[in-house]
């Protein structure tokens, strides 16, 4: 196999087809490429890249299996730490992760650990030989709530060491955000539902339209046998910016706005029975992945222009590097140093435009970042008739709120020790309830942390 | 699925129906309510919880046909189900001793209102309730609702049943007698529970109404159910959907709730018809 020096580019749908489709934009290396791509890989022995990894993947070992063109091995090499590799093998912002730790990023370009993760998780489902390990079952039963990426891992582990797991979910599938707000062309849905698949297969029980707090409480779990509760309830309530305006028809927040597309599938009313409106110049106000997902699929439902308003400059954007470029590629216009003041509306209570003002960046402010400042007198109107608002979520208070004992921070997040064990004794959590909105993979890495630490719990208690 | 136990057709294209929900009836109280989806294709439909059995395990909903999924549900028949069914949601009314309550339901809303009077009729509060229709046809929970109201009036738009006129009418009566108001509570249309709200202004008598705006997931997350309450936004579905009628914002509500009329009208025709013969 000949060495490269350059990182195999991945293969993407062109943008002028996929910005009007819901086709997966990036397609997945061939096997002759992924060969290619884990030929470059040192082995290093101290392997650097695992440091950078949340649930410390063993890098070198799923690689090397790659070179020996044991696919399948590969997969499992990644799974005996990760059970979702073909989603964090697609959205994981290994850049800032894996991929930062690597040795060769002094030469040039790290190696893709992302692309062949996904190669052997996509060989694996393809194949459809998805080994299953033998469990040995005991008859402890632990409850998980929310079927996200926390939760779904922490079950994942919990049944692997033999507990009995029931996951109780608000909505009416599995999956939390991979499902309701990542779109389709980033993430497919057919393989969110794969992994789930392979947790049931693992013995978890998936129980659908349960909203613990409300038609269950923790304390209603423990009262039926469930010895410890881990809670992956997300960071699902969706923050406005408190401008005038803002209730008018054709403002939505980011997840109302992608629920209905990705959960209910509104692209497809009316067969689909929940619609989407969408105007023709849709404005959205935000910086981050979410806001990026919300002008792409703006653009994808037909919008002929789309902005993205943001009130700093491209550096500052926390999307990942290779979204803002796919979001440009497909035609969203960056407003940036851009700040929204008020939406207008129509006398009909609709949305008929975004009054901003110019910002500049001054004095860096806490975060390092240098803080934008208004530049008097630049105010001007978008000519939007849709806003779609992305500008970050707060943590479920739902919980907290009906759990005696749990105590909270000021941002609402439930307060852990370093094992995700909370103020209350057999109740553990994880993921965006605690860090507020993350990453799929620090969630994974929390439920894993939480399951053995119920784990050592439940083998003493 | 969760199964239909029982069917009732209580007027032109309103209906009854007892669904199978041991979870929710567990916990259901007046005030709250339930959302469903009727299949795998289906809308999530927020419908206020009517009656509930704790011990049969079932849930009483009470709805209007006005739509695509209201219409579907309504075809649906016992021993049939619907696909999801979750809550309950939503805060439930505060009931307590106070004194002499009016209970205002205007057209469906007699459905939520319902448990609530009851609720705080066996609280030991003096229930006077009042329900509206546009005629005689519309009228519903009549007998319940007298079981559990210490007096009850019916008003009809045509006098075709009980007093002619509005349920304004008789509540403006009764802020003017002597009598002192802890509180009141209407439930209907928003015109009406706006209406309803100007009435007790003037007097400073405590409104309560409950809100429908349109939802999806009814548990705080999408931020589509905000309503202008004070100075407030508010999610309904979270923070309500009962709030202080003298403080909530009608006009952008209204204005809300029209926000899919136009693609509704396109489902009823188009995705409408075809669901039936797919379901068939
Ligand atoms: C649009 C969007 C794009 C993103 N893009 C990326 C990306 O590219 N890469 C990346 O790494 N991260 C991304 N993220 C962030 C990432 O998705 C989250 O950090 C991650 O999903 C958090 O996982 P979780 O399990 O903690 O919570 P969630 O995924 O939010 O799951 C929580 C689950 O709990 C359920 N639930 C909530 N309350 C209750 C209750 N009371 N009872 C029962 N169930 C309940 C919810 O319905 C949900 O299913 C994105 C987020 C969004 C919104
Ligand atoms: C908390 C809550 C409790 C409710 N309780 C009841 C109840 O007990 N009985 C009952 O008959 N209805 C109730 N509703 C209203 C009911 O949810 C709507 O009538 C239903 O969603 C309409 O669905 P559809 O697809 O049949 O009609 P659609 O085709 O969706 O809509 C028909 C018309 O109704 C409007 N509409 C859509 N959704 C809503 C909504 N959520 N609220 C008000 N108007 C809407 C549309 O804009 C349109 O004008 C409640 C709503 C909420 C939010
Ligand atoms: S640091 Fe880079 S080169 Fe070294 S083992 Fe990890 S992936 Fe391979
Ligand atoms: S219905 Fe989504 S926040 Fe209320």
């Amino acid at each position: 196999m000949p060495l490269s020096k350059v990182r195999q580019p991945m293969p993407e749908q062109c943008p002028n087809e996929r910005r009007r489709n819901f086709s997966e934009v990036a397609t997945g290396y061939p096997a002759e490429t992924a060969l290619i791509e884990a030929n470059r890989c040192l082995q290093c022995k101290t392997a650097p890249c695992r440091t950078g990894c949340p649930v410390e993947v063993d890098i070198p070992a799923f690689i090397q299996l790659i070179r020996s063109e044991k696919y399948e091995q590969a997969a499992q090499k990644i799974k005996e730490k990760s059970s979702l590799p073909a989603v964090c093998g697609r959205v994981c912002p290994q850049e800032a992760q894996c991929e930062s730790h690597c040795v060769l990023n002094k030469k040039g370009a790290a190696v893709a650990i992302g692309r062949l993760e996904r190669f052997v998780a996509d060989y694996e489902r393809n194949q459809g030989t998805t080994k299953l390990p033998t469990i040995e079952a005991g008859n402890k039963k632990v409850a998980v709530v929310g079927a996200g990426p926390a939760g779904l891992t922490a079950a994942g582990d919990l049944a692997l060491a033999g507990y009995k797991v029931v996951i109780f979910e608000a909505l009416h599938k599995a999956g939390g955000v991979l499902v309701y707000g990542i779109p389709e062309f980033r993430l497919p849905k057919d393989i969110v539902a794969a992994e789930v698949e392979y947790v049931k297969k693992l013995g978890v029980e998936i129980i659908t339209n349960v909203v613990i707090g409300k038609t269950l409480t923790v304390e209603d779990l423990f009262a039926q046998g469930f010895e410890a509760v881990f809670i992956g309830s997300g960071a699902g309530a969706p923050q406005f910016m408190n401008i005038p305006g803002e209730n008018y028809n054709g403002v939505y927040s980011a997840n109302e706005f992608l629920t209905r597309v990705n959960l209910m599938k509104g692209y497809d009313f009316p067969n689909q029975h929940t619609p989407v409106w969408l105007g023709k110049n849709v404005a959205i106000v935000g910086g981050g992945n979410v806001a990026m997902d919300a002008a792409r699929t703006s653009m994808r439902l037909g919008a002929e222009h789309v902005w993205l308003v943001y009130r700093r400059s491209e550096e500052e954007m926390p999307a990942r590097r290779e979204e803002i470029e796919h979001a440009k590629e497909e035609g969203i216009e960056l407003a940036l140093l851009t700040n929204p003041l008020a939406v207008q509306g129509n006398d009909k209570g609709w949305v008929s435009g975004l009054e901003c003002v110019k910002m500049q960046l001054g004095e860096a402010d806490a975060s390092g970042r240098r803080r934008p400042v208004e530049v008097a007198g630049s105010n001007f109107v978008l000519p939007a008739d849709t806003v779609i608002i992305a500008i970050g979520n707060t943590p479920n208070p739902l919980i907290p709120q009906t759990t005696p004992g749990l105590v909270v921070t000021k941002k609402g997040t439930i307060t852990v020790d370093d094992n995700g064990l909370t103020t209350r004794e057999g109740v553990y959590a994880g993921g965006d309830i605690v860090t507020g909105a993350a990453t799929v993979i620090s969630a994974m890495g929390a439920g894993k942390r939480a399951a053995k630490a119920i784990n050592e719990y439940l083998a003493e208690k | 699925m969760y199964k239909i136990i029982e069917k009732k057709i209580l007027s032109q294209g309103v209906n009854q129906l007892v669904i199978d929900a041991p979870l929710v009836a567990k916990k259901a109280q007046p005030g709250e309510f339930i959302i469903l989806r009727v299949n795998e294709n289906g809308e999530r439909v927020p419908l206020t919880i009517a009656d509930f059995d704790r011990e049969k395990g079932t849930i009483t909903i009470i709805f209007q046909e006005v739509g695509n999924s209201t219409r579907l549900l309504g075809e649906l028949e016992v021993g049939e189900g619907v696909a999801d069914f979750v809550g309950p949601l939503g805060h439930p009314t505060q009931i307590e001793k106070m004194g002499k309550i009016v209970c205002v339901g205007g057209g469906i809303g007699v459905a939520p209102i319902f448990p609530i009077a009851r609720g705080m009729h066996q609280a030991g509060n003096q229930v006077v309730s009042i329900i509206g229709a546009r005629n005689r046809e519309l009228v519903i929970l009549e007998d319940d609702m007298r079981e559990v109201s210490d007096e009850l009036t019916i008003t009809t738009d045509d006098g075709s049943h009980g007093r002619k006129g509005l349920v304004t009418d008789v509540l403006k009566e009764l802020l003017e007698d002597d009598e002192p108001i802890a509180e009141v509570i209407a439930i209907g249309p928003v015109v009406m529970m706006r209406a309803v709200a100007e009435t007790t202004r003037p007097y400073g008598v405590k409104t309560i109404v409950s809100l429908n705006p349109i939802m999806v997931d009814g548990t705080g997350m999408c931020g589509g159910c905000r309503v202008a309450v004070g100075d407030k936004t508010k999610f309904a579905c979270v923070d309500g959907p009962e709030f202080d009628g003298h403080k909530v914002d009608f006009a952008s509500l209204m204005a809300r709730q029209r926000m899919y009329v136009e693609q509704e009208k396109q489902a009823s025709t188009e995705g409408g018809k075809c669901q039936c013969h797919c379901q068939k």
